[in-house]
Formats: structure tokens, sequence, C-alpha cells
């Protein structure tokens, strides 16, 4: 492996479409840790036909994937639960395909969830960055649980001048996005999420940071309906010092 | 109570608005999760590695369910006692009822048994003459109310002392209309006095098992009321209803199972009674049953075992996963419309009751993956429950247009250029919705998301086409 390292940014569709400075974001911390960054041209990893049941879909959305990112050092992902369908899911969709199944395996063993990472293969215990507010972190169950992320982003944020970042008191508790979850049973998943704003409001937080868009659109969007006074940004909008802009959800050019 | 969870999504939204069940709700968190902490942290063992012997014993009794069932009924009748096979629910019931009609039966007591609430047993009893009484206190409370269990091990948890007051005033007419019942010992005495006369009058006595000993024939329950062994003890007849799944080889065995699930259910070391049942009382004892019964059900349980998802066999019925689950928290155990709520319902209902009737169930979860870190025997939840999905999505049931949507969705993803076109079109559509404000209020399709909640409106040029136009 060469001095840097080449790694394939999967933006995920909702950075893409929704919040294109998490790519950025992630693109820039991804070179301040050493690596040359590409974006290949790409779509979905699958996770919502995945999810729906619809496991041929999914199966040929992941080798449109490996076939576009197997050519990479590493594949990083600015998501626990797209990284978590490359990862965990892809080697069992694609178990009994002889010719996929090993190609799954091989990429799911080079795919990272973006800060773990920086902080696990790249090394990077710090970032030069400004932001004055007072945060709460939620993890993602995905993060947590399938990428088993935890420390990471908290260790880097400590390291953000004007930063204060607290736990949720409930932090292993599931914000209610779920993906398709959140539009069939619309008022359970909006239960969950309120039930998680009065957990990010109690810490005294003015500022809610994730590591997923999902949970992220799924909040900003409830914070919005509810007026609630929270700001929602992705974290490494945060630690690439871009938390100058609107945050998620909020009035202004984007 | 008949299975029919079709009507999920509207049960689910009237628990929301449940001032009583989300009062209960609200108890979860102290009543379970941090007595199960508390109560694993204070274990020499570490969780992982006693749990990982609870799932090898349970593994490895399913795969060789077939004789480990053969030998357990060997030891039965070696005992004097006498096992049933009932393939399905209907099956399960008749036999019951012969067994209580053969041996002269009208008033049977029960403790606590998920599987006869499974094959629906009291009704069926009933409408034969029989008068079944719960004799587990929660139980018993929500026989009067005519009430399914809102949960596998606090079958009234739901309830407030109110509500439980209510229903004795209304069951125990013969008392005094003056008497207090404002509080907790005051209920629970009336309840031991009345269950009392029925432990007395009883002649036949109906238990579930937790576990099924082969080497023995012993079939095991525990309680923390002591009706289970005044249950099974004073009648004349004994019939333990269980299902097929779990026998287990030996008595060692049980002890882990036993560490496991008392811990995991309510935070207890042990619980107050363990009852070992062998068979009829035998000459040296001091009393037990003259005739001793085991109905053993499959109802499904053999198709999930030769299924890629019979894992789900594993249970040990503790409830973590449900005390646990951000859903289940939310709307508690009666809106799932099912036997068993929760994750673990989600897992087993489709395979008892079939898709047709709990296609909701498997979908009902944010896939937040809370409930396998604490399931006793690592039952991959998520997995199982993923599975039913694709059943429900290749099977079509239900009959659905989102799947085609999806189809076309995914049609289009398959082409990344198609895609970031189509993706550019609809997030041009959005930002005209959303004018000159932050967000989108609501859209004709997605209906849901936008029922509770706002979306971000997308950026003016996706990510992907800035990169590419980046000096």
């Amino acid at each position: 492996m060469s001095e840097r390292p080449r790694v394939g940014l999967l933006v995920t569709c909702l950075a893409d479409m929704f919040r294109p400075q998490v790519g950025f974001a992630a693109v820039r911390l991804l070179e301040q840790a050493g690596c040359d960054v590409d974006v290949p041209e790409q779509s979905c990893c699958g996770q919502p036909a995945y999810n729906a049941g619809d496991a041929k879909d999914a199966a040929a959305l992941a080798r449109n994937v490996i076939a576009t990112f197997e050519r990479y050092d590493y594949v990083v992902v600015p998501s626990g639960s797209c990284g978590g369908m490359v990862k965990q899911h892809y080697p069992k969709l694609l178990a009994d395909d002889s010719k996929w199944g090993p190609r799954a395996e091989a990429l799911a063993e080079k795919t990272h969830e973006l800060f773990s990472f920086l902080v696990n293969v790249r090394g990077m215990k710090s970032v030069q960055a400004t932001c004055s507010a007072n945060a709460a972190y939620h993890d993602s169950c995905s993060s947590l649980r399938e990428m088993g992320v935890g420390p990471e982003p908290r260790l880097l944020l400590k390291s953000v001048d004007g930063l204060s970042v607290r736990d949720l008191a409930e932090k292993e508790t599931c914000c209610g996005f779920g993906g398709f979850f959140s539009v069939k049973y619309p008022e359970v998943s909006a239960r969950m999420a309120d039930d998680k704003i009065a957990d990010a409001k109690k810490t005294g937080a003015d500022t809610l940071l994730a590591g997923d868009l999902g949970c992220l659109l799924h909040l900003a969007g409830r914070i919005s309906r509810k007026g609630e006074p929270l700001r929602v940004r992705h974290a490494a909008e945060v630690l690439a010092g871009m938390a100058d802009t609107p945050a998620i959800g909020e009035d202004g050019k984007s | 109570m008949t299975t029919d969870a079709t009507a999920f999504p509207q049960e689910a939204r009237a628990a929301l608005t449940n001032v009583r069940l989300q009062g209960a709700l609200n108890h979860l968190k102290e009543g379970f999760q941090v007595k199960r902490a508390k109560a694993f942290d204070a274990y020499p063992i570490p969780f992982e590695s006693l749990r990982e012997q609870g799932r090898a014993i349970k593994e490895s009794a399913l795969s060789r369910l077939d004789e480990l069932l053969l030998q357990f009924e060997a030891k039965v009748t070696a005992n004097g006692g006498k096992v049933h096979w009932a393939r399905d629910a209907a099956e399960a019931r008749d036999v019951i009822t012969r067994i209580l009609k053969d041996s002269g039966a009208k008033t049977v007591t029960k403790g606590k048994s998920m599987v006869t609430e499974e094959i629906e047993l009291n009704p069926h009893l009933i409408a034969n003459g029989l008068t079944p009484v719960e004799t587990d206190l929660g139980e018993y409370i929500i026989q009067l109310r005519n009430e399914r269990p809102s949960h596998i091990v606090a079958p009234a948890f739901h309830l407030r002392r109110t509500d439980v007051e209510e229903s004795f005033r209304e069951a125990h007419q013969a008392l005094p209309s003056s008497r207090v019942l404002d509080n907790r010992p005051a209920l629970v005495s009336e309840a031991r006095g009345i269950l009392r006369r029925h432990f007395e009058a009883a002649d036949a006595g109906i238990t579930g098992a937790n576990f099924l000993v082969a080497e023995t024939g012993t079939a095991i329950i525990v309680t923390n009321e002591g009706n289970g062994d005044l249950t099974r003890l004073l009648p004349r007849t004994h019939i333990v209803v269980t299902g097929i799944e779990k026998v287990v080889p030996r008595l060692e065995d049980v002890s882990i199972l036993l560490r496991l699930l008392t811990r995991s259910a309510t935070g207890q070391e042990i619980t107050s009674y363990v009852s070992f049942m062998s068979g009829p009382k035998q000459a040296d004892d001091a009393d037990g049953p003259q005739n001793f019964h085991v109905v053993l059900v499959d109802n499904g349980r053999s198709a999930l075992l030769g299924s890629p998802v019979r894992e789900v066999l594993q249970c040990i019925r503790c409830g973590a996963c449900m005390n646990h689950c951000p859903v289940y928290g939310a709307i508690g155990g009666h809106a799932y419309g099912a036997t068993y709520p929760g994750p673990l319902g989600a897992a087993l209902d489709p395979g008892l009751d079939g898709l047709a009737k709990t296609y909701h169930l498997p979908f009902a979860s944010s896939f937040c993956g809370r409930c396998e870190t604490v399931c006793p025997v690592k039952i991959p939840l998520t997995k199982i429950m993923r599975f039913w999905r694709n059943e429900s999505f290749s099977r079509g049931i239900p009959a659905s247009s989102f799947n085609r949507g999806l189809k076309l969705w995914a049609w289009a993803a398959r082409r990344p250029a198609l895609y970031r076109t189509f993706a550019s079109l609809a997030a041009r559509v959005m930002r005209m919705i959303a004018g000159k404000s932050g967000r989108v209020r609501s859209l004709p399709f997605l209906t849901g998301w936008f029922i509770v909640r706002d979306l971000a409106k997308p950026a003016s040029e996706s990510f992907q086409s800035q990169w590419r136009r980046r000096p």
C-alpha cells in the first residue's frame, strides 16, 4: 500500500442530495488524515430495498457498489447505516453467490465508518476546528451496534475549540428513524424522536450532532415541525470546520 | 384472544395516546432494564460468557429435538405420567379438554402459561362447560377484564391499581362493598383469599413449563407467587401444556438457563419458587396429583425448526427484548394484536399464525438491534425479522403498490447516471415546493413522513455534481 492510501468515498444518497457539505467535510477530514480521496459515480447501497424485504434488488445494488469500490484501498462512509450495509450485510446477502460472495467479503473488510476510520485506521487524535456550541451527541444504532463506533467521534469532537459535547442519558436508545419504519409507522417513530429530543434538551444542548443523516433528517424534521430550539448537524461538518453554515433544515441557501 | 395484527398501525396510534398505558410504560425502565443490568453486573461471570453457554445449550438441544422429546416422553411414562402430542392449537385444545372430561373435572386452576394463550385455551374450556381460573395475580386480573397479557412476564403490567380495584369490585360482589381496596396489599390479600378457595375446589390444574428435562422427565416452572405449586399439587389431575422447543438434555443445563432467565426477566437471582414436576404423586410423596399429563404443542414450531430462522426456538421467554425495545416501550403489548408482543413476537408470531395476520410485526421495528444485545440466548432477532420481511415481499403479503414503487426505484438505482438525473429532478421539485423556507412540509408521496415531521429541502446541487465540476 502506498504512503497515501486511496480512499473511495461512499457519500450516501442522503448526503448527496440533502447535505453535500457532509461529503466535502468527509473529503477534507480524509485528506487531513493523509488519504487520497476519490468519489466514483455512485447511487445507493441498497439498504432501502434490503430493509423492505427486497433481497434481490438489494443484491443487484450491492454488486454495483462492489464493482465500483473494490479498486480502492479503503471505502469510507460518513454513515453507520450505509457503512453497516456494506460491512455487515453485503457478505450475508451474497453468501450463496460463489463469484460475488468473496468480493463482498473483501469489500466489507476494507469498509469503515468515517470517524472510526479517522481514529482507528489513520490514528487521528484531534482536529483543527472551531465551533461555539453546546452539543449532545446521538449514536445511531447502526454506528453503535453494526460498526462498533462510540468513543471515536467523541474523541475528535473534544478537540474542537469552543465546543462542549455531552452524552445523552439514553444513548443506547434508537431515535426512531429506521428507514421506511419512519414512513410506515410515523406516530411511533415521532414518539421515539420526541423522547430523543427531550433527552437532548435535558443536557442543556443547543445542538444535536450525529454521524448518520438518516437520524439527523428525521430529528431535524421533527424539531422543525414542533418548533423546538435545537440545531442539528452531522458531526463531520463540525470536525471539518464547516459549522458556520445553516444547520440542517434551517433557512438559507445550501 | 385470536391473533389479528392487521390493525397494528391504528392500534399503535391509539396506544400512544392511552394515558393509562403510557403511565405504565414509564416504569419499564426502572422496573425491568435497571434491575436486569444490576443483576448481571453483580454476577461473577460476565453476561457474555453465560449467554454463550445458554445459547449453546439451546442450539444443541434443538439440533436433536426429536431424540430429546422421545427421551422425555419415555421418562415421564416411566414416572407414571402421560405425554400427549398436539400438532396444532386445535389438537392441543381437544386433548386437554378430553383429559379434563375423562377425569370428571369441572373447575380448573391455571398457572401462568403463554402457550395456553397461544392456543386460546380458556374460551374453548368455557365453551365445553369447564371453568378455568387463572391463578397468577396478573393473569387473574386480565382474565377478569377479558384481556390478553400485555407482557409475557408481567401480563397486567399496563393496568393501574385503580383499574384492578374496579375489576375486583365488579367480580367479587359477594364481598362487602364498603371494604377498602385503595392499596396494593389489600388487593393482593383479597385475591389471595378468593384464589385460595379456587385452589381448594379445583379438580384439575394446568401449568406451563419453562423447561423440560429429557434425562429425568421433569417439567420446571418458575413463579414468584407460589400459585404454580398450588395449581399443580392440590388437584387430582395436573396437565402441563408447553411447546416442544422447551426440552433440554440435562438438569445441569437448566441450572445455566435459570440463571439467565430470572436475571433477564426480573433481575432476580432466582425466583421465589422453582418447581420441578416429574410425574404423579408417588407412594412416599406427601402430596401431589394422581394423574400427570404433559401436552407437547407443535403449532408451527417444527416448521420453524426446519427453516432458516430456527434460532427463534431458542427463546426462554424472559421478556428482555420487549423491555429494551423502543417500539414496545412506546406502545406496549396489546397494540401488536398477537400472542407474543415486541421483538420476540415479530420473530415468532409469523411462524405461528402466518404472515397474512402478522405481516406488520416484522416491519414494526426500526432495526435498532438493542433486543439482540440483551437476549440471554443470543437470538438474532433482526435477522429473523428480516427473513419475514423477505417472505412478505416475495409472497406479496400484503399486496402493496409500495413494492412496485420500490422495484422501480431499485431499477433506477442500478443505473447511477440515470438515478442522479432523477434525484436532481426530485430535488428541484422539492426545492420549488419548499420555496424560500429551508424545509418541505408535505409531498404527494412518502406521506407518512410528513404526517409528523418536515423534511429539510434538498441542496441546489448534489454533492457528486459539485465534486465533478470542482476546479
